[in-house]
């Protein structure tokens, strides 16, 4: 409503923001308020936009993601957050339409490359999505699904696998009586949302994309499901949707706040470091949304 | 207009609850009621007549003697050798229809997009289905029993079946594949699972249920089937069977895919235009009935077993 030209202080935003253009391909560098890590970039994108057919979904995004963060997504809907996130898997490649323009790196490979097989980068770049989606098998098949279609059958090493993968999704305790005889769909729906994320783990993978993935789910299992993420951390690099500005606040080490053009393509506005984001963004749209002003 | 309504609304007396609609809505309402009762009762009617009337008529005349004996055997006759042909050529039919029909519908749910092939192949899917069964038939005589010179024989009756009902199959197991949710899809590849990985993994067992309704429409409508496999498998009363003779390529053997082999919908036909018989009528009546309730069970069956295996598939 209120998005006038005058500069309104908002509570929630102390300092008043600084209005300057940062190269978001830089923004990672402002990493000093970021716990300092390993200076491994796992992700990187160059220049990507998504179109379908005639429609721009998102225009010309650059960014690297550190290994081992949380990247947290956020913007108003239609802003083309998701759409975004599935280029890292290339997810776009099954809608009819789509294309993927730039590049997409992961480990400085480019993963739009023709001969790129999408089975071993979706192996490696795992995929939880907004609704649990539990194969209807049971839960130790839902774990063992990955690793059993890339030929492991051997019975030791899955019984193995599925429960390190179940106990790194914290769900052990609540399934481990009856692995085998409960349905995946027999869970509670934030029991579903772990199981899921057991699955992707079991295919040992190095990046896990979250599609909103608390969205469906009660104040609990969000919080169960936002803890898990911050113990995968030690380990993973996850990249996430959300529309849950709290949610982003709390998990992510750095927020990347999309929003959409006059002719509703997406892109990429800034880039930073979470607290920054959230307490001194550069941008005055970032603000807006931020404070709820819009979006 | 509806700003006009809203603000003379509160000014006027308010209508009560009572009486705003008008006679004529409701009469309508009313008739469409009973006019839908009535066609649902009149469908029930018309199966529950069918079912009564052979059930009466068939009344005394079918016993387990009925079913296992020969025509010739008693004084009434059996049925044996006819039910033994269909039972042998609904089985051969279902072995080459339904593994095509499987396959042709992953491919028409799960790799042919909207194009013109596809476009072709639903157009042709659709005309064969309304092909008078008769015409069917004669083509399979040409085919079979003239160009082939197999003669009357259980393979030409039932590949002729197959080419009139593997439209059917087709199109149900399309059906079956398409019911699975598009999201068990993208989970199974998102885990880096193939295409055929996902199909064979995830898409064809959930689609289990439709697939057994499917094959067992298909069944029912095989065993029913009589105007096809006149010309094809063959038209007479079949001589005894000796179910000891196992070899496939001896004509006499009931087993044989290459002999005359008629059916039960068939030997209805054949006794009710050309019988003479003094028992002609009960024994008609008598195979009537267990046509139906043949087709009947595969019809309930289809129900049932796709009701449980979605259950057992999908729940706790």
């Amino acid at each position: 409503m209120n998005t006038g030209d005058e500069m309104t202080p908002v509570a929630i935003n102390p300092a008043p923001p600084v209005v300057r253009r940062i190269e978001v391909t830089s923004s990672h560098a402002g990493a000093d308020e970021f716990a300092a890590r390993p200076d491994a970039v796992k992700l990187a994108t160059d220049h990507v936009s998504i179109t379908y057919g005639q429609k721009v979904a998102v225009r010309d995004v650059s960014m690297t993601v550190q290994d081992r963060s949380i990247l947290a997504l956020i913007g108003p809907s239609g802003s083309g957050k998701s759409t975004f996130l599935r280029c890292f898997n290339r997810m776009n490649d099954l809608i009819p339409g789509a294309r993927v323009q730039g590049e997409v790196r992961l480990d400085d490979e480019n993963v739009m490359e023709t001969d790129v097989s999408v089975v071993e980068l979706r192996r490696r770049v795992g995929m939880v999505f907004q609704r649990p989606n539990p194969f209807p098998m049971s839960i130790y098949e839902n774990v063992a699904y990955g690793p059993r279609r890339r030929g492991q059958n051997d019975r030791r090493a899955l019984d193995e696998l599925v429960e390190t993968s179940i106990r790194r999704a914290a769900l052990w305790d609540e399934v481990k009586d009856d692995l085998r005889r409960k349905s995946g769909l027999a869970l509670s729906g934030g029991q579903q949302q772990r199981l899921c994320i057991a699955r992707v783990l079991a295919t040992d993978p190095e990046v896990i994309l979250m599609d909103e993935p608390a969205s469906a789910l009660d104040p609990v299992s969000t919080l169960r499901i936002e803890e898990l993420m911050r113990e995968l951390r030690e380990a993973y690099t996850i990249v996430i949707v959300t529309h849950n500005m709290q949610q982003a606040a709390r998990v992510s080490d750095i927020t990347a706040f999309f929003t959409m053009a006059d002719d509703r393509a997406g892109y990429l506005v800034e880039m930073g470091p979470t607290g920054q984001i959230f307490t001194r963004p550069n941008e005055r749209l970032t603000e807006d949304y931020i404070s709820g002003r819009f979006g | 207009m509806t700003a006009a309504s809203r603000t003379d609304g509160p000014s006027g007396p308010k209508p009560g609850l009572k009486g705003t609609a008008s006679r004529s809505s409701i009469l309508a309402d009313r008739a469409a009621t009973v006019a839908m009762w009535g066609t649902g009762v009149l469908v029930l009617l018309i199966l529950g007549a069918i079912i009564a009337h052979f059930a009466i008529a068939a009344w005394g005349v079918v016993s387990p003697s009925f079913l296992v004996s020969d025509p010739s055997e008693t004084a009434l006759g059996g049925i044996l050798p006819v039910l033994w042909n269909s039972i042998y050529i609904l089985v051969l039919t279902m072995l080459i229809a339904v593994p095509i029909g499987i396959l042709g519908g992953i491919y028409m749910s799960e790799y042919a997009g909207e194009n013109a092939i596809t476009n072709v192949i639903r157009l042709a899917e659709e005309s064969i289905s309304s092909v008078p069964s008769i015409v069917v038939g004669l083509f399979g005589l040409i085919l079979f029993v003239d160009d082939f010179h197999w003669g009357f024989s259980a393979l030409g009756g039932s590949l002729a079946l197959t080419f009139f009902n593997l439209p059917l199959m087709t199109r149900l197991a399309e059906q079956a594949l398409r019911a699975v949710p598009q999201e068990e899809r993208t989970a199974s590849l998102a885990l880096g699972a193939t295409k055929w990985q996902t199909i064979r993994h995830v898409v064809l067992p959930l689609s289990i249920p439709g697939l057994i309704t499917g094959i067992i429409l298909t069944a029912g409508r095989v065993f029913g089937e009589a105007a096809v496999l006149l010309f094809t498998a063959g038209l007479g009363t079949p001589p005894h069977y000796d179910f000891t003779n196992f070899d496939l390529t001896n004509p006499a053997s009931p087993w044989s895919p290459f002999r005359a082999a008629t059916t039960l919908s068939v030997y209805i036909y054949k006794l009710n235009s050309e019988g003479l018989g003094a028992f002609k009528n009960q024994i008609i009546d008598g195979s009537a009935a267990i046509l139906i309730s043949i087709v009947l069970i595969f019809n309930l069956g289809a129900r049932f077993l796709g009701r449980v295996l979605s259950r057992r598939l999908t729940s706790t």
